[in-house]
């Protein structure tokens, strides 16, 4: 058994009569960071706060770790640290007794030792005696994600955790989300921005409109943005890609003007010279050349486009 | 049973209370003072004594009552309902913790604090009218008994309230006239027969006089029936708290 979560035809209909979730199946494998890529209000935080047991699944269900999260939700949420969209803190309280406050509520006996190495490592330490309604965002921020460390959870969800977040924290954020998958920690990050994707996940799933649309392994995903096609405009139409040119990734277009040819730019070798000699020796006049290349950007525009209802 | 989560949320509230001590012990001691140079001094001047009772010793308990309920409904229902107005509320819905211990966190922490403050108001009455206390383990019973009930009434009111104006609702428009009706500044055989009857409906006369009656051995009603009375509420709180945590009543969208 290797899914840290499992989420089965997952609905969510709101009391308002909208439908946030429409059937989300979706697999979360042990210790990896799988980012949920998607426009703002793809269901994101609804999908979130249903593993979280904050908001209750109109169907479907949901296991961590194995065990259902409505039937044995007292394990589930113990595995669970979850870093909050919204910046909710409280206010009087001081940064360390808040952080305190976490750990009792998830069942956790008092542990100073760590409760500090969680505040240093979140430069916060400095700061355990300031009332948290006198710090700057960026630094309630780390407080809630000092909150969600505070009883070393083995699955963290970070919802949005770079909106509005400047430089210095998001180094020290993705400093501390490597370090915690170093140790094993399964990361679900959701995040509207795709380069944060690349940065950092080894899976990416995309949902729209409460819908998963895609759900792949980066490295696929940038392989599939490393591939750029050489297009040439012939001088002549081909009835058909002579012989001595036929090859992967070579295609001719239906009117027979364009070749296209699909390469990794990459890669040692792109086989364009051999192709340009091959297509001399034929004696097939190109008139025009281009390459045309998808990034990620791309193909998440075109998957969440044709996803709309 | 996740104690580390009660006693967190418990000392959490504490703690807010120890910040906000001044609105907390001190506007209620001050108001209860009041009360006693109003009603003591101007109407006993007039009532000599109840039942043998000097009158400024005979609404003592009615008093304590009278803060005990309004300020248990207000700290338990203003500790909940806090964290849902901020959003902060996530954390504990998040978190392992049953109902239960949700419950006892805040409703302890409210009731520790009513009983406290209970006490002082005892301890500042008996610096001004002489007191005596018959059956102090009895009033201690009702004392917290009390601050129970009404403080799981206030979670209660702090989790059904979707404002500030609710919140104050059903302690203006209900617990503060039954208080009032509650005989803690006369005795309900001073009632006329009819408006007897139908005090005899208001729990709240039954805390009075039970409590009433750990004081002086004097009461409306016989103290058993008092303290029946006094378990009932309790018992219909608790089931409704229940109800609430089983179905996510306004706490889970
Ligand atoms: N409590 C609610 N009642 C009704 N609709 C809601 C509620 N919460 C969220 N929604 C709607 O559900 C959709 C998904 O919201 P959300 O999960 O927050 O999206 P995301 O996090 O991806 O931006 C949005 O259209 C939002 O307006
Ligand atoms: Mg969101």
């Amino acid at each position: 058994m290797t899914a840290a979560i499992t989420v089965t035809g997952v609905e969510k209909t709101y009391a308002s009569g909208f439908r946030a979730l429409k059937g989300v199946d979706l697999e979360i494998r042990r210790g990896e960071i799988f980012a949920l890529l998607g426009p703002n209000g793809a269901g994101k935080t609804t999908l979130i706060s249903i593993v979280c047991g904050i908001v209750k699944a109109t169907a479907g269900r949901v296991l961590v770790e194995g065990h259902d999260t409505v039937s044995a939700a007292r394990i589930t949420r113990s595995l669970i640290g979850l870093v909050p969209q919204e910046l909710t803190t409280d206010a009087f309280e001081t940064v360390l007794a808040t952080v305190s406050f976490s750990r009792g509520l998830f069942g956790k006996a008092p542990d100073p030792a760590h409760v500090e190495r969680v505040l240093r490592e979140l430069s916060l330490w400095e700061k355990r005696d300031t009332q948290i309604i006198a710090l700057s965002g960026g630094m309630k921020r780390r407080v809630l994600i000092a909150k969600a460390l505070s009883h070393e959870p083995q699955i963290l969800f970070l919802d949005e955790p770079t909106a509005g977040v400047d430089v210095e924290l998001r180094r020290d954020m993705w400093a501390m989300v490597r370090r915690l998958k170093a140790q094993g920690v399964t990361i679900i990050l959701t995040t509207h921005y795709i380069q944060e994707a690349e940065e950092m996940a080894d899976r990416v799933g995309v949902i729209n409109g409460g819908e998963i649309v895609l759900v792949e392994n980066k490295a696929e995903l940038m392989r599939k943005l490393g591939r750029k096609t050489l297009i040439l405009t012939l001088e002549e139409p081909l009835p058909a890609v002579p012989d001595r040119l036929v090859r992967d990734g070579l295609a001719l277009s239906a009117d027979g003007t364009e070749l296209a040819h699909s390469y990794d730019a990459k890669a040692d070798r792109t086989g364009i010279t051999t192709l340009l000699a091959d297509l001399a020796a034929s004696g097939v006049r190109v008139k025009d050349l281009r390459t045309e290349q998808s990034s990620l950007e791309e193909i998440f525009v075109n998957l969440v486009r044709t996803a709309a209802p | 049973m996740n104690l580390h989560a009660v006693k967190a949320i418990y000392h959490f509230e504490m703690a807010r209370t120890r910040r906000t001590l001044l609105q907390s012990i001190v506007a209620p001691v001050l108001s209860t003072a009041l009360y006693f140079v109003v009603f003591g001094a101007a109407i006993g001047g007039r009532i000599n004594e109840v039942e043998g009772v000097p009158y400024g010793a005979f609404i003592v308990p009615g008093l304590i009552m009278l803060s005990l309920l309004t300020q248990s409904i207000a700290n338990a229902s203003f500790g909940i309902y806090f964290p849902r107005f901020t959003g902060t509320i996530y954390e504990v819905l998040s978190a392992p913790v049953s109902g239960l211990e949700i419950a006892l966190g805040y409703v302890g922490a409210a009731a520790t604090k009513s009983v406290i403050l209970g006490l002082i108001i005892l301890a500042t009455a008996a610096c001004i009218v002489p007191l005596r206390i018959d059956h102090p383990a009895v009033m201690l019973l009702f004392l917290v008994l009390t601050a129970v009930t009404f403080s799981l009434m206030g979670f209660v009111i702090g989790i059904w309230a979707e404002g500030f104006e609710q919140l104050q609702l059903v302690p203006l428009l209900i617990v503060t006239p039954l208080t009032f009706l509650g005989g803690s500044f006369y005795s309900v055989d001073m009632l006329p027969g009819f408006w007897r009857t139908v005090a005899l409906f208001n729990p709240v006369v039954y805390l009075v006089s039970g409590f009433r009656w750990s004081f002086f051995s004097l009461a409306d009603v016989p103290v058993g029936i008092s303290l029946a009375a006094t378990l009932a509420c309790l018992g219909a709180c608790l089931a409704l708290t229940t109800w609430i945590f089983r179905t996510g009543y306004r706490l889970k969208k």
